[in-house]
């Protein structure tokens, strides 16, 4: 057997059984409700979940491909929030739209995809490009420059008050009781952005699979030298991987707005830090690492906050970044680097 | 492999070509460079031994501040760059010479500050009464040792991670501080986000005598003395035995440790190294504004503390010390306490120093980008004068001498509002176009650009300066990054293919 795929198996194997031992321990030994109460955390932590997970993407396949860590990810993340919300108050917003919801929405994921995917393409012409073949350490400082750059222009642009998406006065706040009214709750909205989550993945693991750009990308994050000599022009294929991975950055900066409903000019900074853990706890370069990643990230962040307390539950999820990164570096799904001399 | 070199110099493609040196191909173009007057001088001042180099910074650094200033301006201009100048020396270490990004640096400043406070102050909050008065030096030394201890322990995580790795766990480091500071504890020990108020000035007690500096000129002279010695002490490190190692395992670390050289334990002495000196620079920070206070150690510090390192060039010790002067002069000047017409003179002239550096061979085209611009702004703003007056009916904001020019050139709208965050986001779009074009037409899409820049100048950016100011430097560091990385004073890295 492949030593990497048997390594992924224990990997996963293990992580399994930790929340298999997790699930018993809550339902039966914890001392706050039982099970409605882990099955509640367990709901909330999967859509928070998925939001992280197409955050995590957009740095896995960025890390995947240039062997660079995008710090500014997490502000791509903020403006694309921020175009969603500009589009719902130019289109009447929350409470008098002027066109159907469900077209609003849509628009809304649409225009701020579009607006972080160029963003994306942007900031990689102008921070990253001239930096290719660089010491490692220059695209890090330059990518830093461009997070601070991007989170003060928004300051200087939106002010530093709360913008209100009221994303349930938009849509809904009902939702579906599992259970009886006492059971567990998804709200729609919830609804919306897991089966939004899922689709766009589905979108990005086809597009990887079966087209040629997809296989243009798989080439060039394995040999980009190799890659340019077979014909492909590794520019535009890192390019286009930052316009991606940066839209669905945008894509999830909507969820997080019409889902939590405040956004400001510094949401940023804390969603890409946890969508780089969720990345790393994947197996950074890894797709499916990404989205398992983000979903366990989502889910022990939820955890945490029901069974510890708010304010400890970050310490929790880095706590567990700096142990993965210092126990298994190559994280759940990865292939452990191998250098070569 | 010169002989290989293709006979005509085409303009290089980026990148590295297999067969062309373009390091050595350019050894002409590059001794041409040092024939006019700014060569010669950098020629000399690169013959300079570094003993002269410090003879001529020190009075550099003492005259334009010391004679002319109030104590409010010697705090916030003189203090102020000596503290960065001391930190931006000690990150100089791990970012420079070590080649490890240590994006936790400023934590270390809040732990010397925090510890000297705690050491040396009074202190009750939460029932707990925290009262030492230890002599300054005793807690000096402790502040540093322990920052030295903490770098030890930071940077033995090095060990294991690789360089982005280990730029994320300094990162949490950073973070965990802030959180730490402002959460207030049980113990009360950091007093949460009020800070610890109540800290003494330098007391330096021995043998029955007290030597107490109190003035805003004392601390200055100390920092001095304090910057000057960190430079002897770098300089003599940086040109010995483990200088050279850090250097070496910078560029390759594993041809490094192929060589014998220790490179773990080089980087985590680099940590530590660089931690010690944040320590000091924290611990006298405490004493001089009497207080540490959480927000003296937020991310918008450790990025200046980058600007300042990335601006003079890492690796270099004269670097430091103009990148301070340069970085922490206009962060004060863009200060919102300061009066907005220093910061309008001195963006004006950052403006036109940009445009004479990048369109620099050719002083043809600067004054044609510049006289385009004169003339371009005065048609525009004589037709929006004639076509809608209230575009031009605002205030100018404390115009000073400049308010005519001002006025008859730039649009002012009489609420602008919104017509000035379209005007930025617009800025933006035409210097993305701008850096596209090449040749006249670059010359030409300046013209707008530059109007436009003023326009978004004086209706939105003067009004916020201090927020203007951290995306000057986040704009300042991605473009001393991608135009010149070796900064101001750094030495140009030669790769050979």
């Amino acid at each position: 057997m492949n030593p990497a795929l048997s390594q992924q198996l224990r990997n996963l194997a293990g992580l399994g059984l930790g929340l298999v031992a997790f699930m018993f321990y809550a339902v039966y030994f914890s001392p706050t409700q039982g099970w409605v109460f882990f099955f509640q955390l367990t709901v909330n932590g999967i859509i928070l979940g998925s939001i992280y997970a197409l955050i995590a993407l957009g740095y896995s396949m960025v890390y995947g491909i240039l062997k660079l860590l995008n710090f500014a990810h997490g502000d791509v993340y903020m403006i694309g929030s921020f175009i969603g919300f500009g589009v719902l108050t130019l289109l009447g917003g929350p409470l008098s739209p002027a066109i159907p919801v469900a077209l609003l929405v849509l628009c809304m994921f649409v225009v701020a995809m579009l607006g972080s995917g160029f963003l994306g393409l942007a900031i990689e012409r102008f921070a990253y490009r001239p930096l290719r073949d660089a010491p490692r350490i220059a695209p890090l400082i330059s990518a830093l420059g461009v997070a601070f750059f991007l989170e003060n222009s928004a300051l200087l642009l939106f002010g530093s008050q709360y913008r209100n998406y009221d994303g349930y006065d938009l849509i809904s706040y009902n939702g579906i009781h599992i259970g009886g009214d006492s059971g567990v709750f998804i709200q729609y909205l919830g609804v919306i952005v897991i089966v939004g989550a899922v689709l766009l993945m589905l979108a990005l693991l086809g597009l990887v699979r079966w087209t040629r750009l997809g296989k243009a990308m798989r080439a060039v994050s394995f040999d980009r030298e190799g890659a340019a000599m077979m014909g492909i022009d590794p520019d535009r294929v890192i390019a286009a991987t930052f316009f991606i991975g940066s839209a669905l950055a945008g894509a999830a900066g909507v969820m997080f707005g019409l889902l939590f409903s405040q956004i400001y000019y510094l949401i940023g900074f804390l969603a890409g830090l946890k969508g780089f853990t969720a990345a790393v706890v994947g197996g950074i370069g890894s797709i499916p690492g990404a989205m398992l990643g983000g979903l366990l990230v989502g889910l022990i962040e939820s955890w945490a906050k029901g069974y510890l307390n708010g304010n400890v539950s970050d310490l929790v999820v880095f706590g567990i970044l700096i142990g993965v990164m210092l126990v298994r570096p190559s994280g759940l799904l990865g292939t452990p680097a191998l250098q070569k001399v | 492999m010169p002989e290989n070199a293709p006979p005509t110099p085409e303009p290089t493609p980026p990148g590295m070509q297999i067969g062309v040196d373009t390091w050595v191909e350019q050894a002409d173009e590059r001794r041409q460079r040092r024939t006019g007057v700014g060569g010669r001088i950098s020629h000399l001042w690169e013959l300079l031994p570094p003993a002269g180099k410090l003879a001529f910074l020190t009075p550099a650094i003492i005259v334009p501040f010391l004679p002319f200033m109030n104590e409010a301006n010697l705090f916030n201009y003189g203090v102020f760059i000596l503290i960065y100048a001391l930190l931006a020396l000690g990150l100089n270490v791990v970012v420079g010479f070590a080649g490890l990004l240590d994006l936790g640096y400023v934590a270390f400043f809040g732990f010397g500050a925090y510890i000297y406070s705690f050491l040396s102050g009074t202190h009750h909050e939460k029932g707990h009464v925290y009262t030492h008065h230890w002599s300054a030096q005793y807690s000096i030394l402790l502040a540093v040792l322990i920052c030295a201890l903490l770098g030890l322990f930071l940077g033995s995580s090095s060990r294991r991670l690789l360089g982005d790795y280990l730029a994320i766990v300094t990162l949490f480091f950073g973070q965990a501080f802030v959180i730490f500071t402002n959460t207030t504890d049980p113990y009360g020990l950091t007093n949460g986000s009020n800070g610890l108020a109540n800290v003494d000035p330098l007391n330096f007690r021995a043998f029955g005598q007290t030597l107490t500096i109190s003035s805003v000129k004392g601390y200055y002279w100390f920092l001095l003395g304090c910057v000057v010695v960190v430079l002897i002490v770098l300089w003599c490190i940086a040109e010995s035995r483990t200088g050279r190692a850090w250097k070496a395992s910078r560029e390759d670390p594993l041809a490094a440790e192929m060589m014998g050289m220790p490179v773990n334990r080089l980087k985590i002495m680099a940590f530590s190294f660089g931690a010690a000196i944040a320590g000091l620079a924290g611990s006298v920070f405490a004493a001089a504004q009497t207080g540490a206070f959480p927000q003296n150690f937020s991310t918008q510090v450790l990025i200046l503390i980058y600007a300042v390192v990335i601006l003079g060039g890492t690796g270099s010790l004269t670097g430091m010390i103009v990148g301070a002067v340069a970085i922490i002069v206009s962060n004060q000047v863009l200060d919102s306490t300061s009066p907005p017409n220093n910061a309008r003179v001195i963006f004006y002239v950052a403006l036109i120093a940009g445009i004479v550096l990048t369109l620099k061979p050719s002083w043809r085209r600067i004054a044609v980008a510049l006289v385009g611009t004169a003339v371009f702004g005065l048609a525009v703003h004589a037709i929006v004068d004639a076509v809608w007056s209230r575009g031009t009916a605002g205030q100018v904001t404390s115009g000073g001498f400049l308010t005519g020019v001002i006025r008859h050139f730039v649009l002012l709208p009489t609420n602008p509002g919104r017509l000035a965050v379209y005007g930025y986001l617009l800025m933006i779009v035409l210097i993305v176009v701008l850096v596209q074009l090449k040749g006249w037409w670059r010359v030409v899409a300046y013209v707008p650009t530059l109007y436009l820049t003023a326009f978004v100048w004086e209706n939105l950016l003067i009004q916020n300066p201090a927020v203007t100011r951290y995306v000057l430097f986040g704009a300042l560091l991605i473009a001393v990054m991608t135009i010149r990385p070796q900064g101001l004073f750094g030495t140009a890295k030669v790769e050979i293919v």
